[in-house]
Parts: structure tokens; sequence; C-alpha cells
């Protein structure tokens, strides 16, 4: 493995900056490594020649004095974002061959802060998922191995798995996320990465694929905060094609990193204790804490009420959306389409071969809660909890200024776990969906190793709009955690 | 009206809802274009093909077409209102659902005067106004298995508009869209072409026994493209449903078609399934917040409306209600007409405008008002040679016809053909001596108490001076003549 690989965004883009390598040769370092880890299934496309390119243009901007910040960075995109003339499938059969006529508003930003794209990253169809083991384009394998099973294969999360194992692997110095109910952030927690999912609206849903349109937000996945700040900034931003993108300004967030929290309240919510909370998670929390403490800041005990009803709002809010944003999939203007005797016939079984078990489950879900007769009694009712839930964080910020909680009440599990019962996969966003129901920034960054040498992470949550406390609190635990684990092989 | 049926009188109950596409030239959720007439798909964004990961932005300017309207039916502006989601599938509505307004529209109730034919109004009340994306056209009969879609349509705006079921005739209903789309017409929101589809209407009709204040189960006949086909579908659906109920049945609620070729309305095919439309909230949308400043602001920019305007003409150029109604009908007569009458007298002006010039206006298809047979100014002009007595009213009309033919100024047609009419007695009396000579036996019958022949020697004489002799001058000269 390349030296260079092994570099973060920050660390490549200085050395750069000081003519040590060119981007030519960081981009040829990543599509060897790329190579060698396919088995990972990490990517559903690569995009070597492209990437090529677009390295040989970038050291030319730099040779002219028009480097962008993420001059010559070589990335992963996650397929759910709309690439000009690259395939792009939402991970799913309906779009297969689908190659966009645009690019998505954030992964041009990012193209035009002169980083460089190296292919289309797998993930759980539509980004409907827990495990990446829905994708059409086959399973991600998570790069870490257990201590004690080195055999089992692990799942790197999802939706955005293939996002945290490339990042994980090396074979992506970053790489976009999306974040519907924990998407970035739990896949960043089982493979040992960091990942925020930033405000809703502050970074554009222009040309992602709609899962849940009033949850889904793109955000960075880095091998640490200092990457994902910078990413952030090029990603970033108000747009006038997004109605409900926020016309704010893109403050610096790398200059958020002071590493100075001392006097800053933290909150601790005492729903997050679940009976059955792994010892594990409760003890790195509490390790969590501790950092925060010697850094001067002070954790208070907070209540989030409304938390136990999260996750039922969850799966009411995000299915009901679901099923009117996908109903677009209809095999008449682009990807799939399966021959029948009428148009009813056509669409049945166009949507039957062209979306997965979870996808199909979601839609039924959505349109049921939507009927009417329901509508009241599951959609009403589930967006009125999601308003309480909104109200239980305002209310605990107006006593701290960030709040730290476990991201996963596991460390990554096994392929073969998890897949009876779908319930049993929705817990693993336990976490992560309040934050998003109430579309508030949330980070996760790996805090320690488990037993089996897992990466475990923590969340940070922080106030709208306000990710630079979360990024500054982040950078004094990633200091304070010092972890510098990577799986075998990296 | 009161149909008579076998077991008493029944009363018709009708609401109509008219789709009005709204003028702009952008769809109410992208970029596309919107002029009619386009070749298929020309005018298609990647949202309004609802491609993946496209969104939705607010046209600005078809809210303010909705807002206008609303001023213009007098109703009630809401501040904030609610795009949703209505969901079902077809092959013309990419998105797989149409952006509308459900339970909060961007307009909520208001009133529409309505014209009767005897001269009197009649207040309808309007429900609501709510915008919404108009879908693509399927077009079914150009391959023998396959169903084409054009998508210019798709997306264009539309403000719905519901009126309250307070009609009662289908007389009533034509007037009610007749006059909706004179307001249309002129806040410059809808073309309010029923032809070309960018005004469409769907009618609710039920019937019940007159007495009776229960509304009974209505049906809707869908897409009548023209306001005699409407009339024609509520009285043929009213009759079926008193046929129903008499012969003790029921009816049922349901979509019916108007068959324009047969008069009748039939039910469209019952689908395998009901729609049920899953309306929700649009999440790409966030509520439609405006400004109380940006009503006034458009409220201050609204147009004299048809209703004040024939208040108007009643009060300063003396027309009845009747006439005044026609006026008012189209803002370019009024225009026309008032550009006339402006500093005349009015009820002269309004006499030639309904007169020849709307006779010749319509007599053929190149006429329009911008390019109107006479101008406004010309036939000003002549009305104001009648009043100052260079031309009789008789000789005008000849005047007329030349400005039509020519274009020209009246005064110099009266000039070029010697059209001025002969005040001068002696030269009357010379015609009219000339005549009596002519005709010693008529003069003789007058002269023996057969009055009627009066009237011959009065157009002999004015044949004889082509035209122009004054006639009130002619009739006492005559009379006198006898009288010798």
């Amino acid at each position: 493995m390349s030296e260079l690989t092994k570099l973060t965004i920050a660390q490549a883009r200085d050395k750069m900056a000081k003519g040590e390598f060119t981007a030519v040769e960081l981009t040829e370092a990543h599509i060897k490594a790329m190579e060698a880890k396919r088995d990972l299934g990490a990517y559903i496309v690569e995009t070597p020649d492209l990437a090529r390119e677009q390295a040989k243009a970038s050291d030319l901007r730099r040779q002219a004095g028009q480097a962008g910040t993420l001059e010559g960075i070589p990335l992963g995109i996650k397929d759910l974002f709309c690439t000009k003339g690259v395939q792009t499938t939402a991970a799913s059969r309906i779009l297969e061959g689908f190659k966009p006529q645009y690019e998505s508003t954030v992964s041009g930003k990012l193209l035009d802060a002169g980083s460089i794209m190296l292919g289309k990253l797998n993930l759980d169809e539509f980004a409907m998922g827990s495990s990446n083991m829905t994708s059409y384009y086959g399973k991600v394998t998570n790069p870490w191995k257990s201590k004690s099973d080195a055999a089992k294969q692990l799942v790197p999360g999802g939706s955005s798995g293939g996002s945290a194992a490339a990042v994980a692997a090396r074979i992506a110095m970053g790489a976009t996320g999306t974040d519907t109910g924990g998407s970035i952030r739990q896949p960043a927690a089982f493979c040992g990465i960091t990942g925020i999912k930033p405000t809703y609206g502050r970074c554009s849903r222009w040309g992602i694929v709609a899962f849940a349109s009033s949850l889904d937000q793109a955000g960075p996945m880095a091998r640490d905060v200092r990457d994902c700040a910078i990413m952030l900034g090029a990603m970033a931003g108000h747009d006038p094609k997004d109605s409900t993108s926020a016309p704010m300004p893109v403050p610096n967030f790398e200059a958020a990193l002071t590493g100075d929290i001392r006097g800053l309240k933290v909150g601790i919510p005492k729903e997050y204790r679940p009976d059955g909370l792994s010892d594990e998670i409760q003890k790195v929390w509490e390790q969590g804490i501790e950092w925060l403490k010697e850094a001067g800041a002070t954790p208070v005990e907070i209540s989030l009420p409304h938390t136990k009803y999260a996750l039922p709002t969850y799966y009411i809010v995000a299915p009901a959306e679901a099923s009117s944003n996908l109903a677009r999939y209809d095999g008449v203007r682009f990807g799939l389409r399966v021959e029948g005797s009428s148009l009813d016939d056509m669409y049945k079984k166009t949507r039957a071969a062209g979306f997965g078990a979870e996808v199909r489950r979601r839609i039924m879900i959505g349109t049921y809660v939507l009927s009417a007769g329901y509508y009241d009694a599951y959609y009403s009712k589930a967006q009125k909890v999601r308003r309480l839930i909104a109200d239980d964080f305002r209310r605990a910020f107006e006593n701290v200024d960030v709040i730290l909680t476990p991201t996963a009440p596991s460390a990554a599990f096994g392929m073969d776990e998890n897949t009876d019962d779908p319930v049993t996969m929705w817990l693993n966003d336990v976490f992560t969906i309040p934050t998003s129901l109430a579309g508030l920034p949330g980070l996760s960054l790996p805090a320690g190793l488990n037993a089996d040498g897992l990466p475990l992470g923590l969340q940070l949550i922080g106030r709208p709009f306000d990710e630079e406390t979360v990024f500054k609190v982040a950078g004094v635990m990633e200091s304070a955690a010092g972890f510098t684990a990577t799986p075998e092989g990296v | 009206m009161i149909i008579q049926g076998d077991t008493g009188d029944w009363e018709i109950v009708i609401g109509l809802e008219v789709h009005a596409q709204v003028i702009s030239n952008a769809k109410l959720f992208s970029g596309a274009a919107t002029a009619f007439g386009a070749e298929p798909n020309d005018q298609v964004s990647f949202v309004d093909a609802g491609f993946p990961g496209m969104l939705p932005v607010i046209n600005e300017k078809c809210v303010e077409q909705a807002v206008r309207t609303g001023l213009g039916l007098k109703a009630q502006i809401n501040l904030t209102s609610v795009f949703a989601r209505k969901n079902y599938f077809y092959a013309d509505l990419p998105q797989g659902y149409q952006i509308s307004q459900y339970d909060m529209p961007i307009v909520g109730e208001g009133t529409l005067l309505i014209d009767l034919p005897d001269g009197s109004t009649r207040a309808i009340g309007i429900e609501r106004l709510h915008l919404e994306q108009d879908a693509g056209k399927s077009i079914h009969d150009m391959h023998p298995s396959k169903s084409y879609i054009d998508l210019n349509r798709s997306g264009v705006a539309l403000m719905e508009i519901v009126s309250k079921p307070d009609m009662r005739s289908p007389e009533e209903a034509g007037a009610y869209l007749t006059k909706l789309r004179t307001i249309l017409r002129y806040l410059g929101t809808c073309d309010g072409n029923m032809q070309e589809g960018s005004m469409r209407c769907d009618a609710n009709v039920s019937v019940r026994p007159v007495g009776s204040t229960d509304l009974r189960t209505r049906c809707e006949i869908k897409n009548v493209n023209s306001i005699r086909f409407v009339q024609q579908a509520i009285e043929y659906e009213a009759r079926r449903h008193i046929d129903v109920y008499e012969n003790g049945g029921e009816i049922k609620q349901e979509t019916r078609l108007f068959d324009s070729v047969k008069g009748e309305t039939r039910s469209m095919r019952s689908k395998e399934h009901a729609h049920d439309y899953r309306y929700f909230p649009d999440p790409d949308l966030l509520p439609l917040v405006i400004s109380q400043d940006l009503v006034d602001g458009i409220k201050a920019t609204l147009p004299e409306l048809p209703d004040e305007k024939k208040a108007r003409f009643m009060a300063e150029y003396g027309l009845n209600a009747y006439d005044a109604g026609v006026m008012v009908a189209e803002k370019d007569s009024a225009d026309f007409f008032e550009a006339v009458a402006k500093g005349r007298d009015g009820k002269t002006a309004a006499n030639w405008v309904m007169g020849d010039f709307f006779a010749t206006m319509n007599s053929d298809a190149k006429y329009t008002w911008t390019n109107p047979p006479v101008s406004a100014e010309n036939l000003g002009k002549m009305i104001d040679l009648i009043k100052d007595g260079t031309i009789s009213t008789r000789l005008a009309k000849d005047v007329f016809i030349f400005m039509v033919e020519t274009g020209k100024d009246p005064a110099t047609i009266v000039e070029e053909k010697g059209l001025k009419q002969v005040t001068d007695t002696g030269a009357i009396e010379k015609a009219i001596d000339e005549v009596f000579a002519a005709n010693p036996d008529k003069v003789a019958e007058v002269k023996a108490g057969k009055d009627k022949l009066m009237g011959w020697f009065v157009g002999q004489v004015m044949k004889a001076t082509q035209g122009k002799a004054n006639p009130g001058m002619l009739n006492e000269l005559i009379a006198k003549k006898f009288k010798e």
C-alpha cells in the first residue's frame, strides 16, 4: 500500500501545496488501491479514466495558481448523487444504466473545489438500510475483522456503507454520504471513521436521488474531524434549486477546530441508556464524558422525553415520503422497463423486478400510512410527535451547547445477523434517528475499540446550523481518544 | 330553471370547477417555457419529466397571478398556503404525483356576479382557488397499440377555481363561465381559451325537488370544452337524474364524460380500483408564505373590473344594463367603446359600436381588436360629423362603409365623395318641385287624402339628392309643399 493513500485530506492538501507530489500521483495511488480492494465491493462503478483526466486538470490549475480548497483530492461519491455522464443507480436495479445529464449540486461543488472523483460508491438500495446488504450491485464488506472470528464477514453499516468502507480501507481520501436516519453516522461508527450529517438545509439536495425529502441530508465521511470540516465547507451552501436549502452563509468549519472547549456544557440524555445497552457501548460513552471533563467542559444530564417515539415516528414519516418519491420509477422514461399487457401491468412488472425487498416493504408501509382512513392515525400523528421530539432538543439546548451519545447500539455485526427481522435491523438507528427528525447536525467519530478489536463511535449533536461547536468538541475528543487503529492490511 | 317531472317539479344544483391555465412565461415549478403549440416534448425540463434528484422551485409569477385572480374574485387571500402531493400513477404524470394545494389553498372564499339576460345579476359563491401543476398529454390515436406522451404541458401552472353549488340552471352555469372568463382576461391571468384547453370545466350536477334544501348525490362531468357543451351536459345530466329518481332508482356518485356528438353524458369506464390520492404536504417545498405588502402591491395594479366598468358606463354614458353588459364583456370592446364615447353622447356611441361596428367586426375573421374595421378615432369623428349636421345618420351609414373600405378619415370621405348633406332649402325645394312635376297623379292622390304616399315622395327626393338631403328638413318641406 502506497504511503500516499494513508494521508488525511489536510495532509495531502498541504503536501501538494508544497509540491511534494502531484494530484496525478495521488490519484494513481488510489486507483491502484481501489483495484487491490475490489473484493470489498465498495464501488459500484470505478471511474479511473475520468479521475486521471481530472487529476491532470487539477495539477494544471495548481500550476496556474488556481487551487481550490480540495484541489487534487481523490474522493468517492455515494451512488445516490447524480453525476453527469456517469451511471447513477441508487444501488437499485430500476436505475441500472441510468446516466444523468446533470451533476448534483453537492458533487458539483466538490468538483469545483478541485477534487477528483474516483467512482460511485455502493449503498443500501435507495439508501434504505443499515447494513449495505440491500444493494442490487452486491454487498459491501467492512474492512475491519473481529479478533475473535477473523473469518466472519462484517457489514460496514448503511446506508452509506460503500463510502465508510472505502474511506476506512484507504481507497478514497473522503467520500460523500447521505443521512436520512443515521446513514452517515452509523456506517462511520462501524468502520472507524468520522462522518457528519449537517443541519437539514445546510447542503443542497438537488441532484441527490430522494429517499425521504424532509430528512435526507448530504454530508462528508472522512478519516478525521478536520477532513470532514474541510469537505463540508466545500459541500455546503444555499442552492436556489432546492427550496429547503437554507439561505445561510457557510462558516469556515476548519477554523472552528480551536481545541478549546472550556466552559462548554455537554448534555448527556438519560433516555439514551435503554435496557440492554451493551457494557462496551456504555463504557466508551463514559470514557467520552471523561475526556470532555478533562478538557474543561461540563457534562449535564438532560432529558429528551419523547426519544422512545422516535423510531416508530421515523418509520412512518420516511416510508410515507419514500412511497411518493419512488413513484417516478415507473418504467416510462428512464431505467428498467419490463413490458406488460397494459400500462398498469407494465408498472407492476417493472417495479416488482426493479425494487428489492426492503424498498418494496417501505413503499408498502408508506402507501398504507398515507391511505384514506389511516392518515390521521399514522402520518398526521407522526408529524405531531416529530414536533415534540424537536421541542425536546430545543429545550435541552437552552441549557447545553452540545449533546453526547453513542452512535449505534453495537459495533459492526455479521452479514448473517439481524436479517430475519427487519425491526431488529431498524433498531440500529435508535440513537441517530431523533437527531434526523429534529433536523440537527450529528457527527460520529471513532472513540475506541471493543474486545473484538472493532471500532465504536460516539455521536455529538449540535444546535441547528451550529456545526462549528460540534466540530470543535469533536476535535477535542479526537485528540483525547488518540484513535489510530486501522483495519488489517491498511 | 324548474324541470317538470312526472312526480313534481325539480330544481338543478350546479357547482363548477374551472381549471384555468396561468399566463406565465415559465411553469409552476420549473423554468421550462409554456407557449402553446410547440413541438411535442420541446418544453420539458428534467423537473417536468420527473428525473431522479430533481426538485421543484415555486415560480413567483404564478403565485402573483393566483393572488391577482383571487383579488379579482373579491376573495380571501391566504398569506400562508401549503402545496401537497396528490399521488397516482399515469404515464403522463412523470413524478407519480401532482403538486397541488389541498387543505390550505392560496385563495379562500369569494364572489362572482353573473349577468343574466334580463339585465339582472346574481351572486355566485367562490369556494376556493388553488394552484397546481398540469399533467402531460397522452395521445392514444397515433398508433394501434402504443400511446404517445407529450410532456410540454407537464408542470404548467393551473388555477383550480371552485364555485359553491349556487347555480340553478344551465344558463346560470354559462353566465358564470362567461363572466369568469371575462374577469380572467381583464386580469391577464388566463387567456380563457377553452378550445386550446387553457380553460377547462368540470361540472358537478345534482337535482332535488323544488322546496328541498338538501343536496342529493352529485355526478361530476369532466373536461367539457365549450360553454355551450357545459350547458348541454348539465341539462342532459339533470334530466337523467330526474328520470332515475322518478323510476325509483338511486344516483351513484361518479365521474361522467360528455359526448358532444350524441349530446349525452356517460359513465367513465370504472377503474379497477378507486383512487386514493394519499395527499400529504410536499416535503420538497416549504409552506408558501406571502406578505400583505405583496398582496397590497398587486391590488394597486388591478384594472377596473367588468362589474365596476359596467356600473360606470351606465352612470357616465347613460347606457342601460344590457348594453353596458355587452360593452364590458371584453376588455377590448369596453376600451373601444370608451374611446369612441369619450366626450360624446354615450347612447349614440353605443348604438354605432353595437350596430354597424360589431356587425362588420363579426363579418370577417380578419378583423380583430388590433385590426378593427374602423378605428375608434374615426368612428368618433364620424359621430361628431352627425352631431354638427355635416352628415345625416343615413349618410353616416355610407361614410361608415367607406371608412371600412378605405380606412380614411370620415371628413376626407365626406369631402371626396361629396356626401355632405344638403341643408340648403332652395336646393331641396328644387328637387321636390322636380319630383312633383314628374308625378302629378301621385301628388293628386296625396292631396285627395292618401297620406301613405308621403313616404314615397320623401324617398324619391332623397334619391334625387343622392341621399344628401337633410332628412328633417326634407320632411318638413314636403309637408309644407302639400299644404300649399
